[in-house]
């Protein structure tokens, strides 16, 4: 239902010539002038508090684990050869009965070949449609991999795919995801730069994740685990 | 007689609990604020550079809007066009009617609560469900919401729990923000699970890759996105922006002037529907765009600024009437001073005119905006459109235009326009008209009288002698 | 730019009126520095509680007959941030295409608040002759935000030896004066200047200062109000009186009682027999 009058109706509107009118006072002005000068190149864009960021990866690495910590999430520095040792202990730490996975990533399928260390492994292997329930009300944790960090704000890049879909970092109260070093970028603009997020194309859904849910809603005050997870836990390699 | 925003004005003024939830909490966003940026020259390189972004997005906005709906369409998004919130609220029905969807889970959107949506749906037995944990807790409380970041902010744990409580006698009474937290989670989490349709607004949309970005802490907004079948997407035409890249700063200077957060826990970005091989998310999306009066505003070159707001909210945490008077007492969807300069433009100066007096021209809030808009500078234009005689593009111009006051300025004008007549001949009240009331009381309830000094400086200087030209 | 030999000296309204004393001590610290001071006596009102009504024809044909009185290029120096931002920041808004739109900018481009002036083009140097005393500050929204200039006056008295300044909490917040605002929305403005008081009162200042006689008409009102005051004063008659040799010692009653004016209060039945001006309240219909 493309409702087209009213869409003529606006588009008409917009594209009025402006009435003579009032003349512009001074902030209208300098508005317009500053549009003009510097909206042909917004691409400085950057989240930056700091003039330059020139951090090496171990301050990246530090940076990250800062701000994700101050938010409660849980950080795990491991590499290569130890990640499975790390991610078996937080299943035993943390109780979980089950931990949904895809088995078909390069992670899964490590975690699959040794699949008796591990709590019962479930797999998102069918429709949401035809498990949602499970999904709901049954699963402990989800684990995925990620497509970068952000240093400075202490955040996840994910873009859930059909191996990994958008539910499986949002409903299980836990989610596990495995951070490579490698990709981790200063800032937000910094990662949409390098990685070609507007060249590649946007996925269905892109999501940057800074922390277990939280609001604030209640006299200000922060509480965790709202609607999505309780906990978010991040291990490095 | 005493207007209804000032009856609105003297109740909340004196509810001292209400009004030190304002305070409390206004004082913390406030620090958040200044916390998150301690350098004050950058804080002006970057809010020139959200000014920039977004000016420039309005400069092009029905190209943007254009390409915006092109590139949506191209990706699987239908995208619906609405005049007015009636429109809009209609086409928000068809699509639940299409469907034949009875239960509706709503994240937080500012344009719904424009739209009257929730109540639109109820008359039409859809049942709307708001799922921000303050939008809950107002829902029960059957409460507009007095904050457009923050809507439960005049609640106290108390009034919360109490709430809880009535509502839901199963739960055991808590006044632990955390048990009343995990109350709402269980409660919700069974509405989403169940929920035909999911709603939500948009915090930018971005023309070049056909985007829809939604901030947010509680991941109700993922999930009202994500877990139903269809996702409706409600926002003003105004929230567009022309590239991707134009995202990181504009989402970096919205949640540090929000809420003193780096950033939100959530930023999620929606480019399409479930694709074919995805195992869930929407397998319908919509965006319905609507106008109800922006297309109007952004006719005048000066109060077109108005448009460029990001909804961060910070005008309203800086403003000392406020921080008093709480968001209820303006009576409209947008309070503090971003509503003072949007409703009266949307709804006209003859139905919210009232709010351009409800600002002391402190600038506070022009001080902070993240985009820049030079809030004082367009509360004085509204001003001057509510008492100017000939006509103009702002709905209601003229109709605060008063007999005796319009009389009484321009008395005031011509003799302090005629130096002999003014410094000799005039009263001291004429004099200092508008500053001094005439109905003294309005002043001397809390203050004594101001004093006339025996001599006034014009007279000393000429009796010290100091020239005169 | 350089020290000027000659300066012109806008009063406003609330001084000429009510506190002239703080005129005449701007005057006397500006000459001082060895700088002549023209005061134009046809000078009435900048025009600002017309422009902030709404009344934009009204406030130009004041503001028209303003910026005649100050034709040579000499800076204009005004004791009240209020007025001086209404003649810097707003009189090129009020004349924006009207035929002396040049002049008007001219003539804002002069413009200085006075203890801007008195920082920054004078470089006053000044010496404490006073007893020890501690001031709040309460610095104006409009020096703040709109002029840019609410350090100066902090600087000035950081020169007094024997002031100790005091700060009370939410400083920058508006005192809720707004000129027509008081008027306005009058229950809004009080809970605003009593808020102000508290924070003031909770300093234990000797004195409360200010660069605006409207702000400090508004909270010194309000302490007189309620009962033992903090004197208040405005900036100019302060420093005048802390750096010249014949001023006389703190007082101990509120300031604005012991000086050498004799005031007339202006009560309800004198302001409406003598202005006849009803229309200015707001009645809603
Ligand atoms: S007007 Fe500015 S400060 Fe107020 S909500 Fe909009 S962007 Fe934020």
């Amino acid at each position: 239902m493309n409702n087209s009058a009213a869409r003529a109706n606006i588009l008409q509107r917009l594209r009025k010539e402006t009435p003579p009118g009032l003349p512009l006072s001074g902030e209208g002005r300098s508005c317009t002038l500053v549009a003009d000068a510097s909206c042909s190149s917004p691409d400085k864009g950057r989240l930056g508090g700091v003039s330059s960021f020139d951090w090496d990866k171990a301050e990246r690495v530090r940076r990250f684990t800062e701000r994700m910590q101050a938010v409660r999430a849980e950080i795990h520095h491991a590499d290569r050869h130890n990640w499975l040792e790390v991610l078996v202990e937080i299943c035993q730490a943390k109780g979980l009965n089950n931990l949904l996975l895809s088995p078909n990533t390069a992670w899964g399928q490590t975690i699959t070949a040794q699949a008796e260390r591990f709590p019962s492994l479930r797999h998102y292997d069918q429709p949401i449609d035809d498990w949602k329930e499970e999904m709901f009300y049954g699963i402990d944790a989800a684990f995925t991999a990620t497509r970068g960090g952000i240093a400075e704000t202490g955040t996840l890049i994910l873009w859930p795919d059909a191996e990994e879909p958008r539910q499986m970092s949002l409903v299980p109260p836990i989610h596990i995801a495995v951070l490579e070093t490698d990709q981790l970028y200063t800032t937000f603009a910094a990662a949409v730069q390098k990685q070609g997020w507007v060249e590649t194309g946007l996925p269905t859904n892109a999501l940057l994740v800074s922390g277990p849910s939280k609001s604030a809603d209640i006299e200000q005050t922060l509480a965790y685990g709202v609607h999505g997870p309780k906990e978010l836990v991040v291990i490095l390699v | 007689m005493i207007s209804e925003f000032r009856q609105h004005v003297i109740e909340n003024l004196a509810k001292p609990k209400v009004r030190a939830n304002f305070r409390k909490a206004m004082d913390g966003l406030m620090q958040r604020r200044l916390d998150q940026f301690p350098d004050p020259q950058e804080l002006d390189r970057i809010r020139t550079q959200a000014q920039a972004i977004r000016a420039n997005a309005l400069s092009k906005l029905p190209e943007l809007l254009e390409q915006l709906e092109a590139r949506l369409t191209a990706n699987g998004i239908h995208v619906h066009w609405a005049e007015t919130t009636e429109q809009a609220n209609q086409t928000v029905l068809a699509i639940m009617q299409q469907h034949d969807a009875k239960t509706l889970i709503k994240g937080k959107s500012m344009v719904s609560e424009e739209m009257g949506l929730n109540h639109f749906l109820e008359a039409h037995g859809i049942d709307a469900l708001e799922s921000d944990l303050g939008e809950f807790i107002l829902q029960l409380a059957h409460e507009p919401p007095s904050h457009i970041v923050a809507p439960a902010i005049h609640k106290s744990r108390q009034d919360v729990a109490k709430l809880f409580n009535e509502k839901f006698p199963d739960i055991p009474y808590t006044e632990n923000i955390d048990e009343l937290t995990q109350a709402a989670r269980t409660i919700l989490r069974d509405k989403f699970y169940s929920a035909d349709i999911g709603l939500s607004g948009v915090n930018f949309a971005v023309a070049e890759t056909g985007t829809l970005c939604l901030v947010e802490n509680e991941g109700n907004g993922r999930m009202s996105t994500t877990v139903p079948r269809v996702h409706i997407a409600v926002t003003g035409i105004e929230k567009v922006v022309e590239k991707f890249s134009d995202i990181p700063p504009l989402l970096s200077i919205l949640t540090r002037s929000a809420t003193g957060q780096p950033i939100t826990t959530y930023f999620n970005m929606i480019s399409s529907p479930r694709k074919p091989g995805e195992k869930d998310g929407p397998e319908e999306v919509h965006l319905v765009l609507l106008d109800n009066g922006r297309s109007n505003i952004y006719s005048d070159p000066e109060l077109l600024a108005t448009l460029r707001c990001i909804r961060c909210g910070a005008c309203m945490n800086h403003c000392p009437v406020y921080t008093r008077i709480g968001g209820h007492s303006y009576g409209t969807v947008y309070p503090g001073p971003i509503g003072i300069i949007l409703e009266p433009q949307k709804a006209g100066l003859d139905v919210h005119g009232e709010l351009t007096q409800a600002s002391t021209l402190c600038g506070a809030c022009g001080e902070v905006c993240p985009v820049r808009i030079p809030i004082p500078t367009l509360i004085n234009r509204l001003r001057f459109e509510g008492v100017r005689k000939d006509a103009s593009t702002t709905p209601g111009t003229g109709s605060r235009r008063k007999l005796q006051e319009a009389a009484a300025w321009k008395a005031w004008s011509w003799s302090a326009s005629h130096p002999a007549v003014y410094n000799f001949g005039a009263t001291a009240a004429t004099r200092l008209q508008g500053m001094l009331p005439t109905n003294m009381s309005a002043w001397t309830n809390v203050r004594s009288a101001p004093k006339l000094a025996e001599k006034t400086l014009h007279e000393r200087l000429k009796d010290l002698g100091v020239a005169d030209e | 730019m350089s020290k000027p030999d000659t300066v012109y000296f806008f009063g406003t309204c609330l001084i000429d009126l009510i506190y002239p004393q703080a005129g005449v001590s701007a005057i006397q610290l500006i000459q001082r520095e060895g700088v002549q001071v023209i005061f134009p006596q046809a000078q009435t009102c900048c025009g600002q509680p017309a422009w902030n009504s709404g009344y934009r024809d009204e406030a130009r044909a004041v503001a028209r007959s303003q910026i005649a009185l100050f034709p040579k290029p000499i800076p204009i120096v005004i004791p009240s941030g209020s007025c001086a931002g209404m003649m810097k920041t707003h009189y090129p808004e009020l004349f924006a295409g009207q035929p002396d739109e040049a002049q008007a900018l001219e003539v804002a481009g002069r413009v200085y608040e006075l203890t801007e002036f008195l920082v920054d083009v004078l470089h006053i140097e000044l010496k404490d002759l006073g007893e020890p005393v501690k001031v709040a500050v309460h610095t104006s929204c409009s020096s703040r935000r709109e002029m840019g200039v609410a350090d100066r006056i902090e600087t000035l008295l950081d020169q007094l030896a024997n002031v100790t300044k005091l700060e009370q909490i939410r400083k920058a917040e508006c005192c809720g004066f707004g000129g027509t605002f008081a008027v306005k929305q009058p229950e809004i403005s009080a809970s605003m200047v009593l808020e102000k008081v508290d924070t003031i009162r909770a300093t234990q200042a000797d004195r409360l200062v200010g660069q605006d006689a409207g702000c400090l008409m508004n909270i010194g009102g309000a302490m007189e109000k309620q009962g033992a005051a903090i004197p208040h004063q405005h900036i100019a008659e302060f420093l005048w009186e802390r750096t010249n040799m014949a001023s006389t010692p703190l007082p101990s009653t509120p300031l604005r009682n012991h000086s050498h004016r004799t005031e007339r209060p202006l009560n309800e039945a004198a302001a409406r027999s003598l202005s006849g001006v009803e229309g200015n309240k707001e009645t809603a219909q």
